[in-house]
Formats: structure tokens, sequence, C-alpha cells
């Protein structure tokens, strides 16, 4: 047995790789990114030829992973909370296929919002697509369960999703880890039929699901994730979810509750268990991270009959992750003295770098659509998203990968003039190339521009599918060459670059501007290297 | 000073400075020293958006017994170790009232509004137990201002309840692929920070 100090990223990628996978599957995404980058940085995983390159994006990769289940093999995806958007059609169809070799999904959800758009709460997709679902508690749990994930996929033939969140994603912690197993060996499914959703077949598949549902719940009621704290000094039940249970922790070091407590870490949930702490309290308050997940299914599952607290009725606050100290506040601990920060401090906001290729791309944008006034360009996520602050100013949306560019077409029909977009190269083969086919087939009067800094360097600087195809791609793709221009993003090309540009935004027709200069970071380290 | 007892041995740190100061490297070096003792440790970071050039922090806890939040409670960190003056005071919610700062002195100024030094160091007399050492002067001295973090370690070292000998190993265990040129580079800025803080 081995002692390593993991994050909990690292410490699923470790289990996965200790269960025997033959392959990860992932589009980098805060805070997911760290389980892909451990397995591609393990000598083991070298060595046993696990698959271990990034996909286009979370669709991709769930469908690659599916692949791999098919062919009998074990097969992680992990993903960002909001990847499994882009990911949810073929996440919730296999559900209904079911699996062959086993398939564990990873969804690293963000509640705080400390480098998402939203705080989705991943659960509800697990309860969307009616599979087990765990939430770990601790690093050494994620190690654990990610080995009992995969044994629970093959045993029922469904997908498993486990979420997690930023706080256990990137905080680091001792794991002791187990002997790793083979890799399974290549075995077609037994059905041949089993993967073809057709209306006929899908119904059949479907009500196995469904007949599963019933085993779902004994896997939950058994689980060894999921445990009860009974014979309680007082009357307060405690449902502690996932990092619920360490905050609950920290407040009663002792184990010195104040009523029934359920740990809960596995999904769905197990009602009869739930019963049981129902009858021995007065009130329960559950501590879950994200949204009100368990506490609306307990206020349907046990009408009435108990105050049940929660984010719903504002014991805890109704959005933002849990901390130590909101829920010793829910617990009714007064509120500490704390010294107060001074008001010298000023806020340090995050900045693109000194150098950055995109400064210098909005630096000749934004003197370009001075002549056109604000509000006119769309742009999307990655370090670029950055020029809607202060000194840039320069863009004015950012929603989803890839949405700046349907966006921009959207407005365009709308008669909006000129109609620009900023997309990154990443973003670009992420979610990009579709909508550009779009307006490729209206000649949209748009002009997209692609910061291309042949990274994924928000997140790290991660390889980028696009590096040296951008313009192949959208020739391929049917822009006319005559309107694909490359340009360099340096202060020397400024002028040059400005007129270009502006050339391309009068063009009543659809441009593609790429601004192709390597992320310093990148180029650093690579220069660093050699 | 923190006794350092056997028993129960606990150390909350917050840590913090700027993207790209080597905050990291001083998580690392505490996680090495920490599994060398057979303590308990957590370690929560934040990372992405805030590598470029924002605020960051890390919540460290080390502990002789298991340790239930990754996150440390308001008002109960023995420790803010920081390797910029600014930052240092961004996290003052979450010093005990006993506890110490340990701080690098020099600034790093990347936003406009950044404070005067005066108004800093004015805000720093209000506090009893604070450290302030000029980091990067001495890590200069030591061959590379880029140690200024070993520096800020070798300071605080004498507030955590890990033996300097395990941090040593530590400081080796991280710099071991980049040449034994490096290693002794931060060897030599951590014991310039502990003579500096003892010195105090």
């Amino acid at each position: 047995m081995r002692k390593l100090l993991l994050l909990g990223d690292e410490a699923i990628a470790q289990g996965a790789l200790d269960a025997g996978i033959s392959g990860i599957y992932a589009y980098p995404g805060t805070p997911s990114t760290e389980i892909m980058e451990y397995v591609q940085a393990s000598e083991y995983a070298a060595q046993h030829n696990v698959h271990a390159l990034w996909s286009a994006n979370e669709k991709t990769a769930m469908e690659e992973a599916l692949g791999m289940s098919y062919a009998g093999k074990r097969a992680l995806v992990a993903m960002k909370h909001v990847g499994l958007n882009v990911a949810a059609d073929p996440f919730m169809n296999a559900a209904i296929t079911g699996v062959n070799g086993g398939l564990v999904v990873v969804a690293a959800d963000d509640p705080s919002m400390h480098s998402s758009q939203n705080e989705q709460d991943s659960r509800y997709y697990g309860k969307f697509a009616q599979i087990p679902v765990f939430e770990p508690s601790t690093q050494q749990e994620a190690y654990n369960m990610t080995r009992n994930a995969f044994d629970l996929s093959e045993k029922y033939g469904v997908p498993v999703l486990m979420r997690i969140t930023t706080r256990l994603a990137h905080s680091r912690s001792q794991v002791e880890t187990r002997p790793p197993l083979p890799q399974k060996p290549n075995r077609l499914p037994e059905d041949p039929l089993q993967f073809v959703l057709l209306p006929a077949l899908a119904r059949k598949r479907y009500k196995r699901l469904l007949t599963l549902q019933e085993e779902f719940l004994k896997a939950s009621e058994q689980s060894p994730f999921n445990s009860a704290v009974l014979n309680p000094v007082g009357t307060t039940g405690i449902i502690a979810c996932g990092t619920g249970w360490n905050y609950l922790n920290e407040c009663f070091p002792e184990g010195n509750y104040p009523g029934p407590v359920y740990k809960l870490s596995q999904y769905p949930l197990p009602v009869q268990h739930i019963q049981k702490i129902f009858e021995q309290s007065s009130a329960i308050l559950v501590l879950e991270d994200g949204y009100p997940f368990v506490e609306e299914m307990l206020s349907g599952t046990f009408p009435a009959s108990k105050q049940i607290k929660g984010r719903l009725d504002g014991t805890i606050p109704r959005d933002g992750e849990l901390t130590p100290d909101i829920v010793a506040s829910a617990f009714g601990f007064p509120a500490k003295q704390t010294f107060a920060p001074p008001p010298v401090v000023v806020p340090r906001p995050p900045s693109l770098c000194n150098g950055c290729s995109h400064a210098d791309l909005y630096l000749a944008l934004d003197e370009v659509m001075q002549e056109f006034g604000k509000g006119k360009v769309f742009s999307d996520i990655g370090c670029y998203t950055l020029g809607a602050l202060p000194p840039y100013n320069a863009i004015y949306s950012c929603v989803d990968m890839g949405a700046s560019i349907t966006m921009a077409k959207g407005a365009a029909d709308a008669g909006m003039s000129p109609s620009v977009c900023v997309i990154g190269d990443s973003t670009f083969t992420h979610s990009g190339m579709t909508g550009l086919l779009d307006a490729v087939i209206e000649n949209s009067p748009i002009t997209v521009i692609i910061s291309d800094n042949s990274a994924t360097a928000m997140t790290g600087g991660q390889k980028s599918h696009a590096t040296n195809r951008l313009v192949e791609i959208c020739k391929g793709l049917g822009v006319s060459p005559d309107h694909i221009v490359t340009l360099v993003p340096l202060k020397k090309n400024h002028e040059q670059n400005v007129q270009v540009l502006r050339q391309e935004i009068l063009y009543r027709g659809l441009s593609v501007v790429i601004f192709q200069r390597e992320c310093i970071q990148t180029s650093a380290r690579r220069h660093k290297k050699n | 000073m923190i006794p350092k007892g056997k028993h129960d041995m606990k150390t909350d740190i917050i840590l913090c400075g700027v993207g790209g100061q080597g905050i990291i490297s001083i998580s690392a070096v505490l996680g090495v020293a920490a599994l060398e003792e057979n303590m308990h440790i957590k370690q929560s970071e934040i990372h992405g958006m805030s590598q470029r050039g924002g605020a960051v922090q890390s919540h460290v806890r080390i502990s002789s017994r298991p340790i239930a939040s990754d996150l440390i409670p308001l008002s109960s960190a023995s420790l803010i170790l920081s390797v910029e003056p600014m930052e240092a005071l961004r996290y003052l919610p979450w010093l005990s009232p006993d506890g110490w700062i340990v701080s690098n002195s020099q600034p790093f100024i990347n936003i406009p509004d950044y404070p005067s030094l005066d108004s800093l160091m004015h805000e720093y007399s209000n506090y009893k137990n604070t450290v302030l050492i000029n980091a990067d002067e001495i890590a200069s001295l030591c061959g590379s201002a880029r140690a200024s973090n070993m520096v800020m370690l070798g300071a605080a070292s004498r507030f955590i309840h890990l033996k300097p000998e395990s941090l040593v190993l530590g400081i080796k265990t991280l710099f071991a692929q980049k040449g034994p040129s490096v290693i002794d580079l931060n060897l030599k800025a951590f014991e310039a920070g502990m003579q500096a803080s003892a010195e105090r």
C-alpha cells in the first residue's frame, strides 16, 4: 500500500488507473483539468498504454469513452460541470444503451463560480439520466469510490456519475492506494443490438433502465459510503452530503452531533435509511454543496411531517459553496469576532499577462471599433474574456463555448452592423466550427476573429486541436480564401493589423481574421525545455 | 511563538500572494514535510483564472489528528504566510487573535490603485504578532530573487509544527529534478529566512 499526497482530481485519476482503465477522455476545464493531466504524467499509464489525450470537446470525449466501453474496456471521462451540458446528448443516451466495459463520468462542479459561468449541480444530471451517482467527501473516498463506481457500472451495465466540487477537486490530502487491477480484454457486447437506439429497441432498453432503479436504490442502501450515526443526544437530524460531512465534523470534532446524522455519498436517495433519521428527529438540516437537491427531494418524500432546513428556508445561503463558518452558523454557533480586512486592501483581479497576444489584438480591435460604436463585439470563453474589463472594454458577451460566432450571426440576421466576434483557437475547434458553417451557408456579414495562441491557455496551456489547422479548417468549411486573413499581433504590426481588420469588418460578407501568436506562457515553457 | 508541544499539534496556515510568486512551491514543500512526519495534511487551492496575476491563496492545515474541513474556519488560522504585504492583510478575517502574520515586505504592484507603502506599514503596526522580512533582498543575496518564496517559508518555519529538517527534505525533493545548484540556492534562501526571522 502506497501513501500519496493527492488532489481530489488526482485521487480519482489514480483510482481509475488502479481500477484498470484503458483510457481517459476529457476536455480541459477548471476544476476538472488535473484528472487528465495526472494520467498524462503517470509512468504507469504510459507503460500500460492507457489512452490519455485531450478530446475536441466534452461530447466527443463522452462518445469516445462510450466506444471504449463498447469494446469491453474500462473508460473514464472527465469534465467540468458545464462540460456535461455539451456532453448531455451522449450522456443521457448512454444510460439507455448501457455500457459494456465500465464507464465512469466525472463532473466537477464549481459552486461559488471560482472559474465558471454558473454553479449548476450535476447531481440533477444523474437523476435525469436515472443512473447511480457518487459524491465523495474526502480524497481517500474519491480514490476508493472510483473503483467501486467501475464495479457498479459493470454489475448493472450502466454509466455511473461521480460528482465532485472545486473544494475537493483542488484540495490535497493523503491517499492510501491499493494494488492496480489489470485492464479488461476486448469483448464485444453480448447483445449486438444493445447500442442501437431505434425507437422499438430503445423502448426495451429504457424499460431495462427503469427496472434497474430498484437495484440502484439497494446499492445506495448497502453502500459503504452511506452511513448513519444514530442514538443521538438531540433531535436535529442532519443529512450531510459530500463535503458537507467535512464541515459537520469541523463543527463537532468529537462526534457529539446535536441529532442523528446520515452521511450521504451515493445516490439514489436511500429513502428507508433517511426515514429512520426522520423518526428520531424534530427537524432536519440538510448540508449539501450546490443546489438544494436532497432538500427538495425530502420535502417531496416526507411532506410537511417535519421542518426541513437548508438552502430553501434560508438556514444556509441559497448560492455559493459551503464553508465551515456557514455550517457553524446553521447550527446556531455564535459568529466569531474577526479582524476586518483594512480599507488599504484593494481587489487584485486576474489580468492578461505582460506580452499576451490577446492584448495586442484588443488594442487593434478597439481602435477599429471606435468608428462603429460600442456593443458590437461578441466573445467567448478563455483568457481573452478578460478583454471585457478595463483597459480594453472590447467585448460584450461570454455565454458558452462557441456562442460568439453564432450570436454574431444572429445579431447580423437582426440587422446589426458590423457584427464581430472574438473566439480562441481551442474554443473554435471545441464548438465554433459548426456555427461558422451556419454563417458560410448564408454568407452572413460577420467578422470572426480567431485569437490563436496555439494553446488551451486558461486551464494551463494544454495542446489545442486547432494548432496549424485553422486556415485549412476554415477553407474546408467553405469560407472564401480571399477572406481568410492571418495577422501577427505584435506592437510593430499594429498599424497594418488595424488597416486589414478595418477592411474585413467593412466587407459585407463572412470573413475570418486569425491573429496568430503563441501564448507567452507556453512559449516560455517550451524555450526553457529546449 | 507557538509552543511546540507533543500532543495535538496543529497548524492552520493561510498561504497567499500573487499568481506566479511561488505559493504552490511552498505548499508542495509543506506537503512533503508533513508526509515525512506522518502528520495529517489538507491543502486547498484555487486554480484557474487566479493564475493570471491575481490574488491567490491556499488553505494549508497540518495536524497530528485527522482533519475534517479542507477550509480553515474564520478567526482560527495560527499563521498567515504571505509573499506580498497587501495580500497578507486581505485574509485577516481568518487569523486567530493570537495568530502570526509573516510576510514579505516588498510589494508586487500590478494594479493602478495599489496603496502607498506607508499606509500598508501603518496597518501592520496595529497587529502585535507580525514578522516582516525583505525576502526579495535576502533571496537576491542568496543568488536569485526567485527564491524569495523559500526565504518566506524559512521565516515562517518557527510557527509551523514541522521540523526544519523535514522542510529541508521537502525543498530537496521539490527541486530534485532541477539539479544541485537550484537545490542549494533554495536551501540557502530557506536558512537565511529562518535567521532573519529569529532576529525579529
